[in-house]
């Protein structure tokens, strides 16, 4: 019996091999290999090189999470609190960006936040440049708001926001509400309730949206071609020239691609921890 | 379990090689690759209705993606439409066939001009598609006086207003062109000037950003005032925004031709020359620049359009745009091809460009 229901893991075991496993797999063969064909460790001497651009990529990726949580949270808690009506509609509305191709959803901010875009028209028309300019002598026209780190952080939080949202609400939505009246009963206030029984309970969740959060933040590049002007390389850049662009040397972009997966699994080793162990400490 | 396992990794591993494998129907088929936009579809259709061989047209977005695309395996192309230094690296590490000029009659066609160029000197493999010139657009309602240098490319005076070509070919061309230097210089004293060029001019803030074909949308609103792209696409933008000036810098520019090739073991080769010949007729030449605005390498089309333009479009062509897209022998004197750059140089140029980026 238990070898049957085994068998139905089987096809997602192989699909797992073939399509997850092997490719990492061969992410770390090309990473100790050279243009030549042989063994070496030379690709990652060059990481040095390219620290500036792990520290930024890494630094973005850590506040559009932390913007996502605090933005996240809220709405999650919020609208788990209301009608399943309100929460199906609400879902759904979290969820609509998602019916429309991730590039076209960065493209459109492109247009919103440029120059002449229609944030910037927006303000000229309501004479918020000229109030401005009178109240402070200066010759604001517009401002600048694309081609800009703050612009590429906007891009992460509005496309991976739902992510963020999803699995919060999921925990917060199941949790049992006789906790909650037993936590009240025994005499702690609607902050306490939050502080010891939901804010803990909800961590899951917490972890597996920031998770959720982080890694594509980090490794995007779309995002830092469309809304940063590709000013400043971010990690996905760098990888992306290495495969594709005028550099073409797919050993090199293995190895960057290998130790920024490393950076990324030791980082969620330890966030895990964290949340697993000493829920008081995370707490405060 | 472990045996199951195995068996199920072997089974899938076996219908994936069949499902990539296979495609084994009798029905004459060409794999063409090509530019985004850089080809009139209907001429596709008329192709496959004329031979009945079936088109899939399949693009890339640049010259080192496509070499990319094809050195990682997997892709299928027949007939690719890469540029001038890219065919010569791709010759010269032996990734082309040769063709077979007696089924191409209208290779004839194509003025000697850009035949013999020095990436096929003995045009054994490449049948030219379009030409053009590299140059600057900008916007005379956004910035005073006219344009006639490089140098506004590395300008203080245009801060925040200058949209940077997004690859480093171009870009590290255009400032050493503006230095005075070949665009085909190994000399690294020379590459690492232009590149400081630009680096300085980022560091001041000239630059928006880097750029590709998000220029179009940029050129065409109003949001970048002064930028560096190719003739034909400058005739696009201007359809939609009929301020916008094209100039070949004094200094002179790069003038390039795309051509098109056959993949060495590439399993169409009969269809794949049967649809260069098609293309190189006079009529699809001409049909083609209606679309895309590149110069075709067909004599008598490139002499016959503005006459067809009027035809089609009820009205003259303006011989200034004409010239734009046909650059005169003058222009084109000023102006020197890329050509393949050795190793060295080649990766000079992408760390630099990393470097770039970093800063």
């Amino acid at each position: 019996m238990k070898n049957k229901r085994a068998l139905f893991a089987v096809p997602y075991v192989g699909w797992l091999a073939l399509f997850v496993l092997a490719p990492i797999m061969m992410v770390v063969l090309y990473a100790f290999t050279s243009t030549a064909g042989g063994f070496t460790l030379e690709n990652f001497s060059r990481m040095g090189t390219y620290a500036v651009v792990f520290t930024r990529s890494f630094r973005l990726a850590l506040i559009a999470t932390l913007v996502c949580l605090l933005i996240g949270y809220p709405v999650a808690y919020m609208v788990s609190r209301e009608s399943p009506r309100f929460q199906r509609v609400a879902m759904m509305l979290i969820m609509l960006p998602m019916w429309m191709n991730f590039l076209l959803r960065t493209y459109s901010w492109m247009s919103i936040l440029e120059n002449t875009g229609l944030l910037n028209r927006f303000f000229a028309a309501i004479g918020l440049f000229d109030l401005i300019n009178a109240l402070f002598g200066t010759q604001l026209e517009f401002f600048p708001m694309i081609n800009t780190q703050g612009a590429v952080v906007l891009g992460m939080v509005y496309n991976y926001l739902p992510f963020m949202i999803l699995p919060i609400y999921s925990v917060i939505e199941k949790m049992d509400g006789s906790l909650l009246e037993a936590a009240r009963d025994l005499g702690a206030d609607s902050l306490g309730v939050f502080r010891k029984v939901i804010l803990p309970l909800s961590l899951p969740g917490v972890l597996s949206g920031v998770t959720m959060v982080f890694v594509p933040s980090v490794s995007t590049f779309a995002i830092s071609k469309l809304l940063g002007g590709s000013n400043e390389l971010l990690l996905g850049d760098l990888i992306e020239q290495q495969f594709v662009g005028s550099a073409y040397n797919p050993y090199l972009g293995s190895a960057i691609a290998l130790v920024m997966m490393v950076v990324v699994v030791v980082c969620m080793a330890v966030m895990n921890r964290f949340g697993e162990g000493e829920e008081q400490a995370v707490m405060l | 379990m472990k045996k199951t396992f195995a068996l199920l990794l072997a089974l899938t591993l076996a219908v994936a090689l069949c499902l990539t494998g296979c495609g084994g129907d009798s029905d004459r088929v060409v794999n063409v690759c090509g530019w985004g936009e850089n080809i009139d579809p209907d001429l596709i259709s008329q192709f496959e209705q004329e031979t009945g061989i079936r088109v899939n047209y399949q693009t890339a977005e640049s010259n080192e993606t496509m070499y990319a695309l094809i050195k990682q395996g997997g892709t299928d192309y027949d007939v690719i439409v890469p540029s001038d230094y890219m065919i010569g690296q791709m010759i010269a590490e032996g990734m082309l066939a040769e063709l077979d000029y007696s089924n191409i009659p209208n290779f004839s066609l194509i003025d000697s001009q850009y035949k013999n160029l020095s990436y096929d000197p003995e045009n054994k493999y490449t049948v030219p598609y379009t030409w053009g010139t590299l140059g600057i657009i900008y916007n005379p309602t956004m910035v005073d006086g006219e344009i006639t240098s490089w140098s506004a490319l590395f300008d203080g005076q245009y801060a925040g207003q200058v949209g940077m070509i997004g690859n480093p070919r171009d870009a590290i061309g255009a400032a050493l062109l503006y230095l005075g230097y070949s665009v085909n210089t190994t000399d690294e004293a020379q590459i690492r000037a232009a590149y400081q060029l630009i680096a300085d001019a980022k560091a001041n803030g000239v630059y928006q950003g880097f750029f590709m074909d998000q220029l179009y949308d940029k050129m065409e609103a109003g949001e970048t005032a002064i930028c560096t792209y190719y003739a034909g696409d400058f005739l696009t933008m201007h359809e939609n925004n009929p301020d916008l000036c094209y100039v070949v810098p004094q200094e002179g520019s790069n003038w390039f031709v795309d051509a098109m090739c056959v993949l060495k073991g590439a399993e169409h080769k009969a269809e794949a020359e049967e649809w260069i010949n098609f293309i190189c007729r006079t009529e699809s030449c001409l049909a083609n620049m209606d679309y895309i605005w590149y110069a075709s390498p067909n004599a008598e089309a490139l002499e016959q359009y503005p006459a067809y333009y009027e035809e089609k479009n009820g009205e003259a062509m303006d011989p200034a745009l004409y010239e734009v897209m046909a650059a005169p022998s003058g222009t084109l004197a000023n102006c020197e091809a890329y050509e393949n750059l050795p190793a060295d140089t080649l990766s000079l140029y992408t760390d630099l460009w990393v470097e770039l980026g970093i800063g």
